[in-house]
């Protein structure tokens, strides 16, 4: 019953579970979950450029989502506009235009479907090489940048005022979520990607009282989520990453149980 | 100035100031702040004394006039401090946030400011007069040389503001680090005070507590108020209120 394919899958999630519970909490701490779907929305602009070109599609998924976080990061300060209104603007534009140079596309047969919800179960071994270094890199980079990061996340001022260039350390976290986007895009799906972020950070958040601890925690439930609704997915047939992130809505519900006891 | 002059510099404003869209928000403003000493800005509601303050941290840029800083480690306490309710942090967590400290400098720093009960309680479950003090034991934590507190004592009842600035008294004279002060009540920050810059946009009189007090463009700025002052500066306590309001004899 463990079939080959199944492991891959399992050894794929657990990569992908250990970097997005961390990359979660900050992105709740920060209020940048509108944001992750913009990203992962213009992901899909990355996936046609890396059929147009052939090129590895992870590569050029974190290309072009790093790029469009960046013209963000440059609207926000030259605009007028909200914050929201410019990621709603950069989400579906990229999207549209993804949509449209995928139309052109049309000698090549694509599956729109596991572009959106994710196919964990076709992982290849060359995509479980991309999850784990990739991911790996995207941990020790988190590792490093901690304390900078996480005092930007807490104040801004106090964190420039000492000394600790919060600016810099906003781009390069922008910077990381376009690399989990990109390492998990074919796995988890870009509509879901957000949703693998944050749903087990929402429910470690009822259950902590420090940060250190809501990192732990959320990347346990991601764990669970990821083996349980994996398992589901072979055992009931269901589709694996909607699967995943049901699981992880169970343990958020769960958690509500836990807050409302306090 | 002339009685600092023997003293260590920390931070030196030249003619400093800001401009934004053709608008002047403080212009020439010049002061120093000397090792041990407690320098106070003290303005109505936008007369810049925030702006000033980060003029001084190097937070703005692109300002007009000198800062010269020699302070080698700044603590800082910001005016707004908002702790978002989706992060869970305890006192303990926030007092590393930018800087490592082992337990023992942590306990000491919460001891300065009196609140070593609250090392593990969360942040959020704070009142504002424990808040207050929480800021001051993380900006005191690393024994920064220079001090910049933006309104310390706002949201603490008047009791408790005798006593939150008897504390940062307490801090400027054991860490021997030198402070910037703001603040726009005056009666309780004339007595913990070395030096006082009254600003309004621009600096309006400056001078030890007394002659500002005295000074004329002072008591325009203030009014009425301005003329109790003296007398609140002149009284004496007889007591003080421990942070949760009990009275204490004070020794004399």
């Amino acid at each position: 019953m463990m079939d080959d394919f199944f492991i891959r899958a399992l050894i794929a999630g657990i990569g992908i579970a250990l970097v997005t519970g961390p990359l979660g909490c900050f992105v709740i701490w920060r209020r940048l979950s509108f944001f992750g779907d913009t990203l992962s929305h213009a992901a899909l602009l990355g996936v046609t450029f890396s059929i147009s070109f052939d090129i590895n599609i992870s590569l050029s998924v974190f290309i072009i989502s790093s790029l469009v976080a960046i013209i963000l990061l440059r609207l926000q300060k030259n605009t007028n506009l909200a914050g929201d209104a410019l990621l709603g603007l950069l989400a579906h534009s990229s999207l549209a235009i993804g949509l449209v140079v995928l139309g052109f596309l049309s000698f090549i047969r694509f599956d729109i479907m596991g572009l959106l919800f994710g196919d964990i179960l076709s992982v290849t071994l060359s995509d479980l090489l991309i999850i784990w270094i990739g991911g790996g890199v995207i941990i020790l980079i988190l590792t490093l940048i901690w304390r900078p990061l996480f005092a930007s996340t807490v104040n801004y001022e106090i964190a420039e005022a000492e000394g600790l260039s919060p600016e810099k350390y906003n781009i390069l976290f922008t910077i990381l979520m376009a690399g989990i986007i990109a390492i998990s895009i074919k796995m988890v799906g870009l509509l879901l990607i957000t949703g693998m972020m944050i749903i087990p950070a929402a429910a470690a958040r009822n259950l902590s009282n420090s940060p250190k601890q809501m990192v732990i925690i959320s990347v346990i439930f991601g764990l669970l989520s990821v083996s349980i609704g994996l398992y589901a997915s072979l055992e009931i047939n269901t589709p694996s990453g909607p699967s995943v992130i049901t699981t992880s809505l169970l343990f958020f519900i769960l958690s509500l149980f836990k807050l409302n006891k306090r | 100035m002339a009685d600092f002059n023997n003293e260590k510099i920390l931070i030196k404003l030249v003619k400093a100031g800001i401009c934004k869209n053709d608008k002047w928000l403080v212009k020439d403003v010049s002061f120093e702040i000397h090792k041990g000493k407690i320098l106070t800005l003290i303005g109505p509601n936008g007369s810049g004394k925030t702006t000033t303050a980060k003029i001084a941290l190097g937070i703005h840029k692109n300002i007009e006039g000198e800062v010269t800083s020699f302070a080698k480690n700044i603590g800082y306490v910001p005016q707004k401090i908002n702790i978002d309710w989706t992060l869970p942090i305890r006192v303990k967590d926030f007092m590393i946030l930018t800087q490592e400290l082992n337990d023992e400098e942590i306990d000491q720093a919460l001891k300065l400011t009196e609140v070593t009960h609250l090392k593990n309680r969360n942040l959020r479950n704070l009142s504002g007069g424990e808040f207050q003090r929480v800021l001051l034991a993380r900006a005191i934590g690393k024994k920064p040389d220079l001090l910049i507190l933006d309104e310390p004592v706002q949201g603490v009842d008047f009791a408790g503001e005798v006593a939150l600035y008897e504390v940062i008294k307490k801090i400027s004279d054991r860490l021997q680090c030198g402070i910037l002060l703001i603040s726009h009540d005056l009666h309780v920050v004339m007595s913990a005070t070395d030096y006082v810059v009254c600003l309004n946009g621009h600096i309006c009189c400056s001078g030890t507590p007394n002659d500002v007090a005295q000074n004329k463009n002072y008591q325009e700025l203030f009014g009425e108020q301005a003329s109790k002052i003296l007398s609140v500066y002149e009284h004496r306590h007889d007591h003080a209120h421990s942070s949760d309001g009990v009275l204490l004899k004070k020794k004399l």
